[in-house]
């Protein structure tokens, strides 16, 4: 069963043509991550699927109904927003039962459903608190609280971990992980960090300017890029390209990934460091090799110091090919 | 943080300059009050002394409220100011937020036209109104003044109001329309709130304009029984005679009922209920 299906949908807003042609199924109880650099449309792809924006031309097909005309609330989806968009004037259980309210449920229904929903956020102690009274991290989880207790289909994510600090990003983003391993729901989530992307998703789409790049499972995409700009934007930190000058190996542009390269009395590339980062486990050296800056990640601690001359080599099958368009040669 | 404005010098110098505004601007106000309670001769002898045991006087009070029907007028004033006030904030609001959220076609066109009203006095039209208002018989009726003042007050509630309302986060609205609220219910309860410092902005820059008119009422509502305070005090002022100690009661008596809307009305400009709604 899929939960979703969207079939060659398009956008425009006037002239702009911001989605094109987008198609992808999302099947019942996956992690989609929509990932793209800022003003690729993947906010739009979403809010197009939320039905908060018309799609110009295309079908979105939700649970097998055809959602085109109806209104967000009838789609069965809850959307967690990234500036959360909690209701001011309404405590935290206000803001978790307006909706079911708005859909008539029962109130012992609704009562059941915002007691296990404040379980399993750790909710519980700040129910009747204002959206004013609460920290970042709790008024995110009061967003996903509301978003739980629709028990939609379908869970939209708009970037939601933007607004918090790193460490709480890291705990909320495990919490999201659990909560979707939890509630088995289908989600979809839209992120321009590839970190949380790699991390959550179970299959993740790659976007850029209102086209689809590629799509699939985190480690396919790694392993396996399309062409060059899934290459680059996935893994951090992100693949060297070197142009086909400074290695002779039939293709337009080589990419290395920096953890790929290791230091090699005989490595064909000489380099000139430029710039050290010893993050303890591991050591990111930025040098430069004939005018390219290309990143090198060494396992462990090394003493390397910026001026110093290198040689480091790659292993061949390790290297990715791509031609002038940046297409993969395989 | 801010060096300047923990100078002690800078501090004194700032509520020095701000006192002395206070007392120039309240000066009026109190001479106004403490004449209200003298005698006619105590005024003009020493218009600035206040009332003593020999001076004090109520014959001001009295008068007003013998002659004319002072709480009738009261009455008018504050139903034409409220009810106009209420139409200028509905409206206005409703027309700002249609402005500002929905996309048409002449939308800016629709908010420029909207705006153009700034400009324009509307006492320009005075005579087309009257005309207007006899041809409906509206004359002599409060609906007049209300119907005057929602139109004149409307221009730059729309233009104060859209601005405001654009701030609104559009994540708000987005989340109200998933979770199935209707684009009243939106409007009302969830923009509604977060525009009230504005709305209170409107609110009190239309009011005492609207409290203290004088032409509008002579000329749309001059009956006895629709006349409004500012107009009911005029008859104190003769051209050859006027009775100052009445003329001095009424205007003190008129100021309180700004004064206690101008209250509510501050309080909310100075509230802000956005903190907490979006980051």
């Amino acid at each position: 069963m899929t939960a979703l299906t969207l079939t060659n949908v398009n956008k425009s807003f006037g002239e702009v043509h911001v989605l094109k042609d987008i198609s992808l199924e999302v099947e019942e109880g996956e992690f989609v991550v929509f990932v793209g650099p800022s003003g690729c449309g993947k906010s739009t792809l979403l809010r197009v699927i939320a039905g908060l924006e018309d799609a110009s031309s295309g079908e979105i097909n939700i649970d097998g109904q055809t959602v085109n005309l109806v209104p967000p609330s009838k789609r069965g989806i809850a959307m967690v927003f990234q500036s959360y968009a909690l209701y001011p004037h309404l405590n935290v259980r206000g803001n978790m039962t307006l909706a079911l309210k708005q859909e008539k449920q029962p109130k012992a229904v609704i009562e059941e459903r915002v007691a296990s929903a404040s379980r399993m956020l750790n909710l519980e102690e700040y129910l009747d608190r204002y959206p004013s009274e609460l920290s970042g991290g709790q008024r995110q989880r009061v967003a996903i609280g509301r978003a739980i207790v629709r028990e939609p289909k379908l869970f939209l994510f708009d970037e939601p971990l933007s607004n918090l600090d790193a460490a709480l990003r890291m705990n909320t983003r495990i919490e999201i992980a659990n909560l979707h391993r939890a509630l088995d729901a289908s989600m979809i989530y839209v992120t321009h960090d590839q970190t949380e992307a790699m991390t959550l998703a179970d299959k993740i789409v790659v976007l850029r300017d209102g086209r689809v790049e590629q799509i699939g499972s985190p480690m396919e995409l790694y392993n396996n890029p399309a062409n060059q700009f899934v290459a680059g934007f996935l893994g951090s930190p992100s693949m060297n390209f070197l142009p086909e000058s400074l290695l002779d190996q039939g293709s337009d542009t080589l990419g290395i990934r920096p953890e790929d390269l290791f230091l090699s009395d005989d490595g064909p590339l000489s380099a000139q460091v430029s710039h050290v980062e010893k993050l303890g486990g591991d050591t990111n050296v930025i040098a430069t090799v004939q005018n390219h800056s290309v990143t090198a990640r060494l396992f462990g601690q090394h003493a390397i110091s910026e001026g110093q001359d290198l040689r480091l080599g790659f292993a061949p099958e390790k290297a990715y090919r791509f031609n002038a368009d940046g297409q993969r040669l395989r | 943080m801010n060096k300047a404005r923990h100078n002690p010098l800078n501090t004194a110098a700032m509520h020095g300059a701000l006192i002395l505004y206070t007392l120039i601007a309240l000066f009026p106000v109190f001479v106004i009050l403490i004449n209200s309670f003298k005698s006619r001769r105590a005024i003009f002898r020493e218009p600035l002394a206040l009332p003593n045991a020999d001076s004090f006087s109520m014959i001001g009070y009295e008068t007003v409220m013998k002659q004319g029907d002072f709480f009738l007028y009261f009455q008018n004033s504050m139903i034409v100011t409220v009810a106009s006030l209420f139409f200028i904030l509905l409206f206005g609001a409703m027309a700002a937020y249609a402005l500002s959220e929905y996309q048409f076609k002449g939308n800016l066109l629709m908010g420029l036209y909207l705006a153009l009203g700034i400009m324009i006095p509307i006492r320009i039209g005075t005579v087309a109104i009257l005309e207007m208002m006899v041809a409906t018989g509206l004359v002599n009726t409060l609906w007049a003044l209300i119907l005057v003042y929602t139109a004149q007050g409307l221009p730059l509630a729309v233009f104060i109001l859209s601005e405001f309302m654009r701030q609104v986060s559009d994540d708000l609205k987005n989340a109200g329309r998933i979770d199935g609220l209707s684009e009243y219910t939106i409007f009302f309860r969830l923009v509604l709130p977060l525009v009230r410092p504005a709305m209170a902005t409107v609110a009190v820059f239309n009011m005492i304009p609207i409290w203290n008119d004088l032409w509008f009422p002579l000329i749309l509502a001059p009956a006895e029984e629709t006349k409004t305070l500012t107009l009911g005090s005029q008859v104190f002022i003769g051209q050859f005679v006027t009775d100052w100690n009445a003329v001095l009661s009424a205007l003190s008596m008129a100021i309180l009922p700004v004064l206690v809307l101008y209250v509510i009305f501050s309080r909310q400009l100075i509230r802000g209920i956005t903190s907490g709604a979006v980051k």
